[in-house]
């Protein structure tokens, strides 16, 4: 009986209800947003780093584990392939390229070796120093096709388009990428290949000693690595942006209800002259809130799927991920703000004089 | 007539009821010694000018504010003992309100608006036989479904009644009930009153303005400046 109450209340005004709901929604967006493409962004750079068939990665000293650009002298590689057990090693060069774009240079006879080959849609390899390979992802946001001329900063032209999941977005042959960005003899990584698994810890043991300051993971620990915390700031970013959310919804909620219980005067009168409690009078209003904050984070999921849907079609490089371990977070935040902001509106109509409440005018 | 506190067959025994509302530095003296007893079964009419404290006596009797001094009990209860909490019950069992209009909830239908009533004093179920004869003496079966908004003033003023109704209170308070319509709805809910007090023994206290709705009532109580005179 009290839910027709309550449904009702909320029906009544639709349009303030809808413009509430979508309002908290907003904000349960926003976080499932943030967090959906902090996971996707990460867990395709996993997928990629596994994309490339390496057991051990090699970074130069002082990098972290997200910044790919710190350089290393190229003849490291030449160290890291004396070593026994090592069947391949490849130095890659990463060149960010602004807009969280990068250009890998790579050794593409090496690479294909290691990663078992770029497979290729269109086009083919590189012929030429100017000549670039793009993944189907980003040919796909930029509609390219081979043969494609392409500005990024420099002009290179698309030879061919290889399938997404190995290493990066944008290909490059290694030597004219370092010397197009002055960056002669440098690498970024070192991707090793190894003849058994077995032998894994036994050469990072020798590497760390030879190489001594170098990062040298193995792809499972590097990968383990990727991960929200590894991200200098982001789960404070994330933390802000939720704290900003519980008090967007709460302030959201404050006047929607602050509004409908100026406007039920005479409602809260009828109810209390009908022997209902303030207790009574405040959980109407409470349970309002309850019913607007699940409809409100139900409504934020579903545009949830709707941010994904423009992320996948204006930014492919940065993929978002649903994220269904935070729904429940999601709600819980959304509640917990409305539930609040209602506080103040509840107890005023709660602590209203129904007497006042009856008057005429 | 019944007189005398505490006696069984009386509804209502007032003495010497004060009521002093203070707005800011000034003090309105609403009732200034009111003596009053309704028996058991009585449909009084309450009539005075404007102002001469009517409603604010029925709001002290339905326990919507407390009284500044005198003795008061309603069905053998003492009013000014009372704490909010049980003033609150009070208006749960004990007594119905009815207004001058606006007394429905706009979101919900008739039927619901006298099922919150029920709710509110925790009585689920079916509602009892009793319940249901009434509704047919308001003439108003095909109609509980509407919003307040579909009906008309009379129409709405009965269903008032019927929610006043519904959990059985000893005592039923009507200000100005048909303050609000026309003389053909004026006839329908007091003839309504009328027939739930005599073929149900139902307690009433109505105020009205008009002479004629006043000789509904089995005695008509005036009152000027605070008083019963
Ligand atoms: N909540 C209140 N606060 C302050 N003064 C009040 C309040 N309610 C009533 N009064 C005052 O108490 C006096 C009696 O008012 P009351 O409403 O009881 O009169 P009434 O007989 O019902 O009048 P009417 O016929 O116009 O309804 C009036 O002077 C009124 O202004
Ligand atoms: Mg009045």
């Amino acid at each position: 009986m009290i839910y027709r109450l309550v449904v009702e209340n909320l029906k009544h005004r639709p349009i303030r209800t809808l413009l509430s709901a979508i309002a908290i929604g907003v904000q349960v967006t926003m976080i499932l947003t943030l967090v959906g493409v902090s996971e996707g962004v990460l867990g395709d750079m996993a997928t990629r780093s596994r994309g490339t068939g390496a057991d051990i990665l090699v970074r130069p000293p002082g990098s972290s584990v997200l910044a790919f650009s710190g350089d290393m002298p190229q003849g490291i590689v030449g160290l890291v392939r004396k070593e026994p057990h090592v069947v391949l090693a490849t130095g890659t060069k990463v060149q960010s390229i602004g807009n969280f774009d990068s250009i890998t240079g790579i050794n593409l006879d090496e690479f294909n070796a290691m990663s078992t080959g770029l497979r290729y849609i269109e086009g083919g390899p590189f012929k030429g120093p100017d000549d670039l390979l793009i993944d189907d992802v980003y040919a796909s946001a930029h509609k390219l096709h081979a043969g494609a001329t392409l500005n990024l900063g420099l002009q290179w032209r698309v030879a061919g388009v290889v399938e997404s999941g190995k290493l990066s977005h944008l290909f490059a042959p290694l030597e004219s990428l370092q010397e197009k960005y002055s960056a002669t003899n440098k690498v970024s990584v070192v991707y090793v290949k190894l003849d058994d698994p077995q032998n894994m810890q036994a050469v990072i043991d020798s590497l760390h000693l030879k190489l001594t300051d170098y990062k040298v993971f193995s792809v499972d620990e590097f990968v383990s690595l990727i991960s929200v915390n590894s991200v200098p700031m982001l789960k404070t970013f994330t933390n802000v942006v939720v704290g900003i959310s519980v008090i967007g919804g709460l302030f959201i909620v404050f006047l929607t209800m602050y509004t409908a219980v100026l406007e039920r005067t005479r409602e809260i009168g009828i109810l209390k002259a009908l022997g209902g409690s303030p207790g009574y009078v405040m959980g109407i209003l409470m349970r309002e809130t309850f019913l607007l904050a699940v409809v409100g984070a139900i409504a934020g999921i579903l545009m949830s799927y709707g941010t994904q849907w423009i992320m996948r079609t204006f930014v492919p490089t940065m993929p978002m991920f649903i994220v269904y371990r935070w729904w429940p977070w999601a709600v819980l935040i959304a509640l917990s703000g409305s539930m609040i902001g209602a506080i103040y509106p509840g107890l005023k109509a709660a602590k209203q004089d129904a007497i006042e409440a009856l008057a005429y005018d | 007539m019944t007189s005398g506190a505490n006696n069984n067959a009386s509804m209502i025994e007032i003495r010497d009821l004060k009521k002093t509302y203070k707005v800011g530095e000034i003090e309105v003296h609403a009732l200034r010694g009111v003596d009053l007893s309704v028996a058991r079964g009585e449909f009084v009419s309450v009539v005075g000018p404007s102002g001469s404290g009517k409603s604010t006596l029925f709001h002290i009797l339905g326990g919507l504010t407390p009284p500044t001094s005198g003795t008061i009990h309603i069905d053998n209860r003492d009013l000014l003992a009372m704490s909010e909490a049980e003033r609150t019950h009070l208006r749960k069992t004990t007594v119905g309100f009815v207004f001058q209009k606006y007394n429905l909830l706009p979101t919900l239908s008739a039927s619901d608006n006298i099922e919150i009533a029920r709710h509110i004093a925790h009585k689920t179920g079916p509602r009892d036989p009793q319940f249901n004869d009434m509704l047919g003496l308001l003439g108003l079966t095909g109609r509980l479904h509407h919003k307040p908004r579909a009906l008309s003033g009379g129409e709405q003023q009965r269903v008032a009644i019927a929610r006043a109704l519904v959990n059985h209170p000893a005592l039923l308070l009507a200000d100005e009930p048909t303050g609000n319509l026309d003389s053909e709805n004026s006839t329908a809910v007091l003839t309504l009153l009328r027939d739930l007090n005599s073929r149900l023994g139902q307690t009433i206290l109505m105020i009205t303005h008009n002479p004629e709705a006043a000789a509904y009532g089995h005695r008509i109580l005036t009152m000027r400046d605070g008083r019963v005179v």
